[in-house]
């Protein structure tokens, strides 16, 4: 019997493969597709206190083995979706995780404020029908708050200080790999009360139009995600775990259940599932088989054999 | 998997591409269409053309590496359909036009097929294409090559107008209905939005369209729009 399960905090994973934040809506779009509750989890799309419209121009363009996004956190805001996703979350039996973003401090510790209260009040049998928070304090593409937040460890420690203290939901932080020393962040997090660190958010990266000598972008830089950061993700990945004692949910360019061992060999307790839920709109469903077939082929039963053996 | 039936080139990059498998759709619709590996990373949106007995057809022009790729595939090769997606054109009553500007007319020929008394323009800026396929289902067919199509539309002449071609065109065409409603006539235009996709099931946020009522998507909420429902910024 092949266990696959994962535990951070006090959240249950069935398998380590949790759909990544903003690239898996709130989960309702693949829910056509393929049942996701055989996921370990979802991090739902990035949001903000109040409703973002999100970055104008062109917002994606494809480079070798990877892709820039310059989506800017559009999102409802975070009391539409609670009045209009968290109902369908709590008809999925796979881990929940709320991902937040924020303009200023007021605006983190606000909607972890509400997103606690509302998931305390909806929540059955004293199990509150969100399971976690992901702090994202490392968005590249929104000018105010985002990765300002994300690259000085100061700056991101009084931001985790403050939603620690507003909520008692397990907090994973999402940092950056801009960051000036992305261990030394996840070691702040961990004194800070942070129950995981999850890495890496997208890499800062540019695309230049040279017939019209400018960037494609409006906001000039976007975030380079997908396979071609998928070495610099495990390498930090791998740097973090062997720093901390929290778990590390590990991310980046992961399209096989190859990827997914790597990441766990590197240290990684979960993974997320990002770009590659693009490439193949059954991923995760792919995946979840895919994992079961290499841990048995690699005689593996547990990944607590291999967490970290590198 | 979907098998490739014919790739036949009808102009200057463009193809009309049938295949075996899919799951039929509605007009207006799309699907995800992919013949690689991991390179180019995304799928490519393309509208459905006709839905036929035993699985669908696309028509398509040749911008960039994907649908190069797409352009290169044979009959018996196979690719991925995901699909159909989005929210395609209404099913409709009374006097309709179909108005189509370049590879825009893609998606009107199933149009065509399901509103078979509409009048069908067809427009072109250097070289026309599948015209004559249109031309068992219409009322009237007018064809332009190097004019503006919108020209021999009177917009005040009917019910509903579908429109679907460049961007300055869907934005002519949106003038064009509100010109039509100051003069007492109110056709209700249908804009078929084309933008770039990731993930073609409305969860990446990529293809959000500015909208009166907010930010809406592309390949979920349309692509197909009430003209006067979309906020046009250039």
């Amino acid at each position: 019997m092949i266990n696959t399960s994962a535990v951070i905090a006090s959240v249950s994973f069935k398998n380590p493969i949790v759909m990544a934040s903003g690239t898996f809506g709130f989960g309702r779009e693949y829910g056509r597709l393929y049942d996701v509750s055989a996921l370990g989890g979802i991090s739902g799309k990035g949001l903000t206190l109040h409703a973002k419209a999100g970055n104008p121009g062109i917002r994606v363009y494809e480079t070798a083995s990877g892709m820039l996004n310059s989506v800017g956190l559009e999102n409802p805001g975070v009391e539409a979706f609670l009045a209009k996703e968290l109902p369908y979350w709590e008809t999925l039996d796979t881990a929940r995780i709320v991902n937040l973003g924020g303009n200023t401090l007021a605006d983190y510790v606000l909607g972890a404020e509400l997103i606690q209260r509302d998931a305390d009040t909806r929540g059955l049998a004293g199990k509150p029908a969100v399971d976690m928070i992901e702090l994202n304090i490392s968005c590249p593409n929104v000018k105010e708050g985002g990765i300002a937040f994300g690259v000085k460890t100061p700056a991101a420690q009084e931001v985790v200080r403050a939603v620690r203290a507003a909520t008692s939901l397990p907090l994973a932080v999402k940092l950056s790999p801009n960051a000036e020393d992305i261990a030394e962040m996840a070691v702040m997090c961990e004194a800070e009360g942070a129950d995981a660190v999850s890495l890496i958010n997208t890499i800062s990266g540019m695309k230049i139009d040279i017939r019209r000598r400018s960037s494609v972008f409006n906001n000039l830089y976007a975030g380079l995600s997908g396979p071609a950061i998928k070495p610099v993700a495990l390498r930090m990945v791998h740097q973090v775990s062997k720093r901390v004692t929290i778990p590390v949910i590990g991310m980046g360019g992961i399209t096989s259940a190859t990827d997914i061992i790597e990441f766990i060999m590197a240290g990684a307790t979960v993974i997320q599932v990002g770009t590659y839920n693009f490439m193949n709109l059954r991923a995760g469903h792919t995946l979840v088989e895919e994992l079961q077939q290499l841990m048995a082929e690699e005689n593996i039963s547990s990944l607590d054999e291999i967490r970290g053996i590198v | 998997m979907a098998t490739v039936i014919s790739n036949e080139r009808l102009a200057d990059g463009v193809y009309h591409l049938v295949v075996e498998g899919g799951n039929g759709g509605e007009m207006g619709q799309f699907y995800m269409l992919r013949a690689w590996g991991a390179y180019p990373l995304l799928s490519r949106p393309l509208s459905i053309h006709q839905v036929n007995d035993s699985g669908v057809d696309f028509l398509y022009h040749v911008v960039g590496e994907g649908t190069e790729i797409l352009a290169g595939l044979n009959p018996g090769d196979s690719l991925e359909l995901e699909g159909p997606f989005g929210s395609g054109f209404p099913k409709v009553e009374g006097r309709v036009a179909l108005v189509g500007g370049g590879i825009g007319i893609a998606p009107l020929y199933y149009c065509a097929q399901e509103l078979p008394d509409s009048d069908i323009y067809l427009g072109f800026s250097r070289e026309s294409y599948r015209t004559e396929a249109f031309r068992p289902y219409a009322a009237g067919l007018t064809v332009d090559v190097g004019g503006l199509i919108l020209d021999s539309v009177d917009f005040t002449a009917y019910d509903h107008i579908f429109v679907c071609g460049p961007h300055p065109m869907l934005k002519a065409a949106q003038l064009k209905g509100i010109a039509a409603a100051a003069s007492g006539k109110r056709p209700d235009v249908y804009l078929s939005l084309e933008n770039r996709m990731a993930c073609g099931i409305g969860a990446c946020l990529v293809c959000s369209v500015s909208c009166k009522d907010g930010q809406r998507k592309a390949c979920a909420d349309g692509p197909v729009f009430l003209a006067e429902e979309v906020l046009f910024h250039d």
